[in-house]
């Protein structure tokens, strides 16, 4: 079962908050995912710096993370956000577009658990350190291939 | 109360509360959406930081002012936010010489039915 492609799953057009904010897919590894959010004027959070706003920061990490689980159980399913955790390590520079990447750490019955960071050019200096739990509401998330295999 | 240029994206708007404490209110609209029918996650964790902005600023205007930089935020999202008009309020639950703790919660119909809260804490760097 290898059926997903994530990348054809982000290319349908941009839609939501996340197309609001030009958030893109950005690279796919095996386990792992980056995603875009490119600096604009109007996701300032501090007018007088120039930096941007946290949530603009925080939908990335979101959407990151959520793909990341999506990514490991190689399918799609509707789960919910049950907490993100966002340490913001330093501003990020004004200007600069702004990368998400995030892995998933485990992934049981019906909550999976991740993690990322945001950097704007340097991942060896990152902007900030996610942590995020996601809960499926009804049903359980599959077992792709390779989660199989260690069972 | 100055709103950062993020408030407009979100279509958010300052309401006053009796007392004369900031609520943040955010319609529905096609640009805070996550999956069809509901607001996105990261939109609500915006409304709830704006919120939070916007409660410390009112607390700092009685003590001259200063700089608010974000530390950490951690958001529990508790139901899912419908096509409805959404409030938030931030609440500052200490505000020491470098550090404020702020609380901020998020909701629809029912103050006490929240979609969404978050606990913040913020380096102040007064002027």
């Amino acid at each position: 079962m290898s059926g997903f492609d994530l990348a054809r799953f982000m290319n349908r057009g941009s839609w939501g908050h996340g197309g609001r904010l030009g958030i893109t897919l950005h690279a796919v590894g095996d386990d792992w995912v980056e995603m875009a959010l490119p600096y604009a004027e109007d996701l300032i959070g501090d007018a007088d710096s120039g930096v941007l706003a946290s949530g603009p920061i925080i939908a990335l990490m979101d959407m990151t993370t959520s793909l990341a689980v999506w990514k490991r159980v190689d399918a799609f399913v509707p789960h919910a956000t049950l907490d993100l955790r966002i340490d913001y390590l330093r501003p990020a520079t004004p200007g600069r577009t702004v990368i998400g990447r995030a892995e998933c750490l485990r992934v049981t019955r019906s909550i999976a658990f991740t993690r990322g960071l945001a950097h704007d050019g340097d991942p060896a200096d990152p902007i900030a350190n996610v942590s995020a739990t996601f809960m499926l509401p009804e049903g359980a998330y599959p077992r792709s291939s390779d989660r199989g295999a260690e069972q | 109360m100055k709103l950062p240029p993020y408030a407009a994206v979100l279509k958010a708007t300052v309401e006053l509360a009796e007392d004369g404490h900031p609520v943040m209110v955010m319609p529905f609209h096609d640009d805070v959406i996550g999956r069809p029918g509901f607001l996105q996650g990261g939109a609500i964790s915006g409304l709830l930081e704006v919120a939070a902005i916007a409660a410390l600023q009112h607390a700092l205007e009685s003590e001259g002012g200063g700089r608010i930089k974000p530390i950490n935020v951690t958001v529990d999202f508790q139901r899912g936010g419908r096509d409805k008009v959404t409030r938030a309020e931030g609440i500052v639950t200490r505000l020491g010489t470098r550090v404020a703790n702020v609380e901020a919660v998020a909701w629809q119909d029912d103050r006490a039915k929240p979609i969404a809260s978050a606990r913040m804490n913020y380096l102040i760097a007064r002027d």
